[in-house]
């Protein structure tokens, strides 16, 4: 009975050096559903991406096969050709255009250039019934919650006779009644003949919708089966996901915890569009003097919009809760007030939110604390260079020289340079949202260090990071985070990475 | 020790990746003026009164280009300052002619009328979040409209001598005259020579004591040379006529002084940062909203030092003054080197940008060449220089 629609084989694909898929397989019968599960940045999108043709035939080694033929995808329209269709975490649907036209866009329903109307809606109708969507065909899409937008994807595949469905990370935004319909719909189509292969942090999820489970962890396939199986338990899973061995990967510590520093109390955030929907739900937490605190979570639970609503209320809306340093309430709702306020906040997208990248070096390192360096709104550019020379040995940043742009230096050194930013805010407490992404090994190890280092010095220190590993590693103190709720409260010493898991993955309380 | 040979090698190229910009507009300045001088005016573009005139007739679009730079270095773009230009010139003509005002009062008036209109428009920029192409498009029918309004008949002449001096007349002679030049303006240009030296001077030194990149030392000394022997040959050639003309010493002082904020002051560094990053600004505390605010406010004053400066050259306020300014300063801007995204942009480049214009205006008229015609190469120019900076960023791959 094995009718394989896709047999993926020994496919390695390496970035400048990286290998991010070393020699994974994956088989996919016909008919089935097909849950794809792993930690963030394990391979799985970049898998996904190569079986879809955005890394084109001949950027990497090994071989696909597809519906009983070899495949040499060169773009994602040759894979939609074929029958793939990947509908991706963040939709790709025009808001101001009705959802007949997005279902149709780019394959319209046209005679020499001129689109038929009536088909078109007719057709878009009949693809809704099919998903179960009943709004009017010509309903803008940004009118749509984010449930029905996915179905509107949905239709938009079955559009284009779709074989293999891929959803990656379909439920992440949407919530328990949304998931549900959604499971159900993915079920229905396995009937009509459809395969699918569905991504999903949560477990729970992937085990209740799947047939067969593949896990892939550092670009390997680590393990695979059945759901027939009699060992097809979570905790199998979750050891597959995390059981890398913790090496000596971060330097040593010992840690001298002082007071309370920051206590955050009743934190509430709504999503700043959908206004509707909470994203923090009555987060309460503290930090103490010289204490690392970890916050794990899922993507999409919350993790970053705890931070970023804290920190001068840069994202959300209808904010509300109170933050105490040392007992005393004080006031981040604002940048300035929460830099005033000791508080500093490193981005975990430093491109976009941390770094002027055609900026120098040393006009970043400066940039949050003008005034330090500066009297009556003049620059002092001896002092600035100084500033930006004595972070760039203390923290062992390379560059030829602190005038360069950031755009020239590596991650790591860009991360340094963030990190630098913030520093030289003096800040008490500091927030490090993924401190290590996008950072090679020997940098990751430096950043620790300068982690400890700070600790050593008695600041209030939390790190967010999806590396379970990594938050292991550096903390004295673990917060799990699950769609915006705290979870967990959990000391190093009885912090595993089952346990966290499964903190992490626990579902609307 | 293999990593000094290494340092050495690589010190050179940066350096010149930084510079090559600046020289090649320099370099295309004086190509263009070359060319002007010997072939098409046969000599007339710097003889007599020209140079005067080429100052005197451009000082607008150079005191426009210095505002429009930090707009657009923020990320904006500012079409309304040429309808501006005719609103404030009526005012301030009003102000003499009907309110008997004293000279200093109306331009006192004039600076304060642009201040209020650059409030206005940064209010709606920077607090309401309309983006600055539509609130100075809406700028430019409404101020163009008002400047009609005001001048009831098209047309406010016979304004007082001592404010038309301003744009038409010279420094007083207080040095003499040596070998029948004016010493003031010999003076004045070796001031400005000594300056500069002594200004290049003390940054390459410190480059060096930090060890930072810089220039080799060979280019380093030919471009002082070159830009000495050319503030020296501007200042004789000045000299020669009728001295320095208030104009001049008015854009110097400009020059100076918003090179220094946009260098040496947070208030710059700010418009820097929110033009390469606005979300990154915003993150690390800048106030992103009033920086907008100001460089609106900024930009109103020196378009209202720009309305004093064409009435007083006019004599008279006109309603259709300042046509087409905004794209002269836009143009000189870019030419200037300055990015359509924002985040880059020289209150130098602007300046040689607006001069590049200048002298393509009055080489064109000199020689003859028609008024549509000379449009034409305008344009061609425009698109030739920011095609040739895109060329090249893209090359050095920080596009």
């Amino acid at each position: 009975m094995s009718d394989l629609i896709l047999r993926m084989t020994d496919i390695v694909k390496e970035f400048s050096g990286v290998r991010a898929l070393d020699g994974v397989s994956l088989d996919v019968q016909r008919g089935e559903i097909h849950g794809i599960c792993g930690e963030n940045g394990a391979g799985k999108s970049t898998l996904m991406k190569v079986l879809s043709g955005v890394y084109p035939h001949g950027s990497f080694d090994g071989t696909i096969e597809f519906d009983g033929e070899p495949a040499e995808f060169r773009s994602i329209n040759d894979s939609e050709h074929a029958g793939i269709v990947i509908i991706h975490q963040e939709l790709a649907l025009s808001p101001y255009l009705s959802i007949a036209e997005n279902i149709f866009l780019g394959n319209e329903r046209a005679t020499n250039g001129i689109i038929d109307w009536p088909e078109t809606n007719h057709q878009a109708r009949l693809l809704l019934d099919r998903v179960g969507l009943g709004d009017k065909v010509t309903t803008p899409v940004l009118q749509l919650g984010v449930g029905k937008q996915q179905l509107v994807e949905i239709a938009k595949a079955l559009s284009k006779n779709v074989k293999l469905l891929i959803l990656d990370e379909p439920t992440a935004a949407l919530n328990d009644d949304d998931s549900a319909h959604l499971l159900d719909l993915i079920r229905g189509l396995r009937d009509q003949g459809i395969t699918s292969i569905i991504i999903s942090h949560k477990l729970s999820e992937i085990r209740s919708v799947a047939d067969n489970i593949t896990v892939i962890r550092d670009g390997h396939t680590v393990d695979g089966f059945s759901m027939k199986d009699k060992d097809n338990s979570e905790q199998r899973l979750i050891r597959s996901m995390v059981g890398r061995p913790l090496d000596n990967l971060f330097p040593a510590r010992e840690s001298h915890i002082g007071d309370e520093v920051l206590r955050v109390e009743n934190w509430n955030a709504f999503h700043p569009v959908d206004t509707n929907r909470q994203v923090i739900h009555d987060a309460s937490f503290y930090v103490r003097a010289g204490e690392v605190v970890g916050f794990a979570g899922l993507m999409g639970a919350g993790r970053t919009e705890l931070a970023m609503s804290l920190f001068g209320h840069q994202w959300g809306t209808k904010i509300s809760g109170k933050v105490y340093r040392h007992g005393k309430e004080i006031d981040t709702h604002t940048v300035s007030t929460a830099i005033a306020n000791g508080v500093a906040y490193v981005t975990e997208d430093r491109k976009r939110f941390g770094l002027n990248l055609i900026a120098s070096v040393a006009a970043n390192v400066t940039g949050a604390n003008m005034s330090e360096v500066s009297s009556f709104g003049v620059i002092d550019l001896h002092d600035e260079i100084s500033v930006a020379e004595r972070f760039r040995n203390q923290l062992n940043i390379k560059t030829q020289s602190v005038l360069r742009e950031v755009n020239t230096l590596s991650g790591g050194n860009q991360q340094k340079v963030v990190l630098s930013k913030w520093l030289h805010t003096e800040p008490e407490i500091l927030i490090l949202d993924e401190p290590t992404r996008g950072v090679d090994v020997g940098a990751k190890y430096e950043i620790y260090g300068i982690i400890n280092d700070l600790a050593a010095q008695g600041k209030a220190i939390v790190v967010i990071s999806s590396e379970l590993p990594e938050l292991l590693g550096v903390s004295d103190r673990i917060y799990t985070i699950a769609e915006g709720h705290i979870t967990g409260d959990i000391p190093r010493a009885e912090a595993t990475q089952e346990r966290l898991m499964q903190l992490m993955t626990v579902g609307e309380n | 020790m293999s990593e000094a040979t290494t340092t050495a090698v690589e010190r050179k190229r940066p350096s010149l990746n930084i510079n090559v910009r600046d020289y090649g507009l320099l370099g295309a300045l004086l190509v263009i003026v070359a060319l002007f001088q010997f072939w098409f005016t046969h000599g007339k573009l710097l003889s007599g009164g020209n140079p005067n005139f080429l100052i005197s007739q451009n000082a607008y679009v150079v005191i426009l280009a210095i505002g429009m730079v930090m707009v657009i270095i923020a990320g904006h773009i500012d079409l309304s300052v040429g309808s501006l230009v005719a609103m404030i010139g009526a005012v301030v003509a009003l102000a003499m002619n009907k309110w008997d005002y004293p000279v200093w009062a109306a331009i006192l008036v004039a600076l304060a009328l642009g201040a209020v209109v650059g409030a206005w428009q940064g209010f709606w920029v920077a607090f309401v979040r309309v983006p600055a192409f539509i609130v100075t498009l809406a700028g430019m029918l409404i101020f163009r409209g008002l400047a009609i309004v005001f001048l009831t008949g098209g047309t406010e002449g016979g304004l007082p001598r001592a404010f038309n001096q301003i744009a038409n007349g010279w420094m007083p002679g207080w040095f003499g005259k040596f070998h029948d030049v004016d010493a003031l303006t010999m003076v004045l240009g070796l001031v400005a020579v000594v300056a500069y030296l002594l200004g290049q001077w003390r940054s390459r030194a410190k480059l060096k004591a930090r060890d930072l990149p810089r220039e080799f030392f060979g280019v380093f000394v030919a471009k002082a040379v070159l830009t000495v022997a050319a503030i020296l040959y501007v200042s004789y050639l000045l000299a020669n006529y009728k001295g320095t003309p208030y104009v001049l010493f008015l854009l110097g002082v400009l020059v100076l002084a918003y090179t220094f904020v946009l260098n040496r002051t947070v208030f710059g560094r700010h418009i820097y940062a929110m033009g390469g990053n606005r979300f990154a600004a915003m993150m690390s505390g800048v106030k992103t909203k009033w920086v907008d605010f100001f460089i609106f406010v900024n930009i109103g004053v020196l378009t209202a030092i720009a309305a004093i400066v064409t009435t007083a050259r006019a004599g008279a306020a006109v309603s259709s003054a300042g046509n087409f300014y905004e794209l002269d300063a836009i143009a000189s801007v870019f030419i200037g080197g300055a990015a359509v995204q924002g985040g880059v942009g020289k209150v130098s480049g602007a300046v040689i940008g607006a001069l590049v214009m200048g002298v393509l205006n009055q080489g064109l008229s000199i020689a003859g060449v028609d008024a549509a015609w000379q449009q034409v190469i305008k344009g061609l120019v425009l698109l030739a220089a920011v095609a040739f900076d895109v060329m090249n960023r893209r090359r050095s791959g920080t596009a």
